[in-house]
């Protein structure tokens, strides 16, 4: 083979490598990788881990970018904005209340078309200052234009940094992206993670092209003019139509991912985990699928037809897919590592979703039950899953069952 | 299901936390030599890490990745099949400041399985530390001087390589020597470190030790609350004020003592300990104001005990007391229980202060291994001492 006659640098450039390395670390060398040009930083567990492997990658002479530590994570958002109309690829995060502190900055840039790519490292609210993971804080943006996604691995976490990319550039999206890491379990832990030539990526990835929307001397435009009543509804309908065509973007670029590295994500927008011949299945996102799935194992063994479905992307939410996908279904569980207070039933976020899914979308409708479990990091454990998929299986055979049920809870 | 092996190693935090990922790393590299799957990774609560804290790493190894996932997704694993300790005065047990309560260093080791303590004391000596548990163990010393640094200079003494050494004898399952070399050559590229690590696997010899052998000292047990037994708003009782106390030996009531949280103890942080002279303490009540975890107690006539359930052996009270030799810092490694040093004083003066003499002058720490760096420099120096040591060995 040609490769192995090649000098070590060279071989890098082609060859895939093997790194034990965290999810923060995974989307760094993404970073890398996508060649992005600017990177602002402000300190949060758990998102700053990804933002000391920027910096060491830096130090390191291994990535050229501006790296710009802002006073705040306000701040840091608006950096990226502005550097992005500019023209630069660009990538920032935060977790939980610094999240919500940069909440002005994040409103503003799905309109004004800015497809910066944010790493959220999933954290509890607070109070309490809780480190643990629950997805409320990249929920808090679900409603405005925003693209999110959850991944369950260090591997797919490098994987969907590139796919980000790809999808929040493209002409025919330019919105930003926010890619959704569990605290701890993502972020903290080091796993054996496949990491791509920079070649291939290349391939993959075409330079950002912002086009006629840059802001630039050669391009005279201004940008986010006042505009009132005459304007806004039109403005919105123009973010609309972008989420009308998120799920076809995306679905290309999964493809093309597939067709660039060899890697298979199957369908891009949930995986589907011993479906096929299942009775009920669960539902859930990021890396709660680890203890659900050695549960399903478990619950196999003992002759429960039982599968779960991990959402990948929550917006766009693939609505009649989903609602396709769940209606072969006796009954559903959601967990939600999540609360949304007052909603109908009381359930979380994401069951409320699928159920609004199920109502237009699906031909039959089986039960969906809501179950809210591992909120602030606890931990989804194996008898946890075993007790939800118990009710489950009971709504499944028409034994009326609470819609919204706390699970590892004391109490 | 493959199986499913477990490393957790305990470390002092800031100091040792370079140390511990390296041998965590080190195992999980080592066992994919050998075809295995495996994390590393740091406990989530004890981080940001604070200076001597107790803190866990751990490695998880499986044969295959379905097994590896009924690992994974854990704070740290519920039980382990080797436990790590990376400085012996964390023998007498563990609190992480992510407050899981005191627990003892052999908490989640499984039955018969192997606790490695990195020290140069003897089994019988780390055993009046190590408390006694129901089901029996093998201990495991790998002598060594204790490896401390600083969040950014690692101190290489070839620690990790001699741990990673010892953890391929007392597991052979989980990772061989063979690996363990390769794993050296190939990443560390460092053969004296292979000769490191094959010396260590050489002379690592275990004890049996029994059910119900050690340290009899019960740890305090705690209950979490019920949802709707909590009170609400985010909000927890304080401590009274507190107030004079009645000492055990003269049976005198006096001074005060400050009411302190009964499960929070401190004391595990602590690698040195103040001894104090109450003959010479002229009351100036310095190290009673500047003790940052309100340690001392002002006794009946006026001096000050360092409460040693409650010291977590910063040195302030060494460094602001203004009389020679009052308060002095001392080697906690060579103290195997929290009595009060008053009390001794009040029992017998004489015997007291001969005792505090021998102490400073054995005790006090040779290669000053507490609480990291003071000044610019000083792991320069450090190099030098620890040759020293070394060389008298």
């Amino acid at each position: 083979m040609a490769t192995l006659t090649l000098p070590v640098e060279e071989k890098k450039k082609v060859q895939e490598q093997e790194a034990l390395i965290t999810g923060a670390e995974a989307i760094a060398i993404a970073c890398k990788l996508a060649n992005v040009d600017v990177v602002t930083a402000y300190p949060i567990r758990p998102y700053d881990t990804v933002m000391q492997y920027i910096s060491q990658l830096v130090a390191d002479g291994e990535m050229d970018c501006e790296y710009i530590a802002a006073e705040g994570e306000h701040s840091q958002f608006e950096i990226v904005k502005h550097a992005s109309v500019c023209g630069a690829r660009v990538f920032c995060g935060s977790s939980g209340v610094g999240w919500m502190y940069a909440m002005e900055a994040l409103t503003v840039t799905p309109a004004l078309r800015v497809p910066m790519v944010a790493m959220v490292g999933n954290r509890a609210l607070d109070d309490p200052g809780a480190f643990g993971v629950e997805h409320n804080d990249a929920l808090a943006v679900r409603d405005l234009g925003w693209l999110l996604t959850w991944v369950d691995s260090a591997q797919e976490a490098l994987d969907t940094a590139l796919i980000a990319y790809r999808v929040a550039e493209d002409r025919r999206m330019f919105v930003p992206l926010a890619l959704s890491c569990d605290g701890a379990f993502l972020t903290h832990s080091q796993a054996l993670v496949k990491i791509p030539a920079a070649e291939q990526v290349k391939k993959f990835l075409p330079p950002y092209n912002r086009g006629d929307l840059l802001l630039h001397p050669d391009n005279v435009i201004s940008v986010a003019p006042q505009a009132n009543e005459d304007w806004v509804m039109e403005i919105r309908r123009q973010n609309y139509a972008v989420t009308e065509r998120a799920c076809d973007v995306i679905r290309e670029v999964y493809a093309d991912f597939e067709k660039t590295f060899g890697r298979k994500y199957g369908n891009p927008f949930f995986e589907e985990y011993l479906t096929e011949d299942a009775e009920v299945v669960l539902l859930g996102m990021g890396t709660m699928s680890t203890p659900v799935k050695v549960a399903v194992r478990k619950l196999r063994e003992e002759g429960k037809k039982v599968g779960f479905v991990r959402l990948r992307w929550f917006r766009p939410f693939a609505g009649p897919e989903i609602a396709k996908c769940l209606e072969r279904f006796k009954a559903v569980g959601v967990i939600d590592r999540d609360f949304s207070f007052g909603s109908p039933n009381l359930s979380g976020v994401v069951a409320t979703e699928v159920r609004a899914a199920m109502y237009t979308g699906a031909s039959t409708r089986p039960p969906v039950l809501g179950f809210i479990c591992g909120l602030g990091g606890r931990e989804v454990t194996v008898p946890d899953v075993e007790e939800i998929t118990k009710s489950v299986f009971e709504a499944a055979k028409g034994k009326a069952q609470p819609l919204t049920q706390w699970i590892g809870l004391r109490g | 299901m493959g199986k499913l092996l477990a490393v957790e190693v305990i470390y002092r935090g800031v100091f040792q936390k370079t140390l511990a990922k390296n041998i965590t790393r080190g195992v999980v590299l080592a066992a994919h030599n050998e075809g295995k799957l495996g994390l590393s990774f740091g406990r989530y609560g004890d981080a940001p890490e604070r200076n001597g804290i107790p803190a866990k790493s751990f490695a998880i190894v499986a044969d295959d990745e379905q097994t590896l996932e009924a690992g994974m997704a854990q704070y740290e694993p519920k039980q382990v099949d080797v436990t790590v300790v990376l400085d012996d005065t964390l023998s007498k047990g563990t609190e992480s400041w992510a407050w899981y309560g005191l627990q003892p260093v052999h908490h989640a080791l499984k039955p018969g399985h192997t606790l490695i303590v990195l020290s140069l004391q003897d089994a019988p000596a780390l055993l009046k530390s190590i408390h006694r548990r129901e089901t029996p163990y093998k201990l495991g010393i790998l002598k060594g001087v204790t490896n401390f640094s600083g969040m950014w200079v690692y101190k290489d003494d070839h620690t990790d390589v001699r741990v990673l050494g010892a953890i391929a004898k007392a597991l052979p399952e989980l990772v061989g020597l063979k690996a363990v070399e390769q794993f050296i050559a190939e990443k560390l590229k460092n053969e004296l470190k292979v000769t490191s690590a094959v010396l260590a696997f050489d002379r690592f010899k275990t004890v049996e030790v029994k059910a119900g052998e050690g340290n009899p000292e019960d740890l305090p047990k705690f209950e979490l609350l019920k949802w709707e037994d909590m009170r609400q708003g985010v909000s927890i009782k304080g401590q009274p004020q507190g107030g004079p106390y009645k000492n055990d030996v003269t049976r005198e009531v006096g001074g005060f003592r400050p009411v302190r949280n009964e499960l929070f103890k401190k004391y595990s942080t602590r690698t040195q300990r103040p001894v104090v002279n109450f003959k010479t303490c002229t009351k100036c009540t310095l190290c009673w104001l500047n003790c940052p975890d309100a340690s001392f107690d002002v006794t009946p006539e006026g001096t000050y005990d360092a409460n040693l359930e409650a010291c977590c052996g910063c040195g302030i009270c060494e460094d602001v007391c203004p009389v020679k030799d009052c308060i002095t810092m001392v080697n906690e490694s060579e103290f195997h229980d929290n009595k009060s040093q008053w009390e001794a004083f009040k029992k017998n003066q004489d015997a007291y202060l001969k005792w505090l003499e021998k102490t400073i002058k054995e005790a006090e720490p040779e290669e000053k291994r507490a609480h990291g760096f003071r000044y610019r420099g000083q792991y320069k120096e450090q190099v030098t001492e620890a040759l020293e040591v070394a060389h008298k060995a």
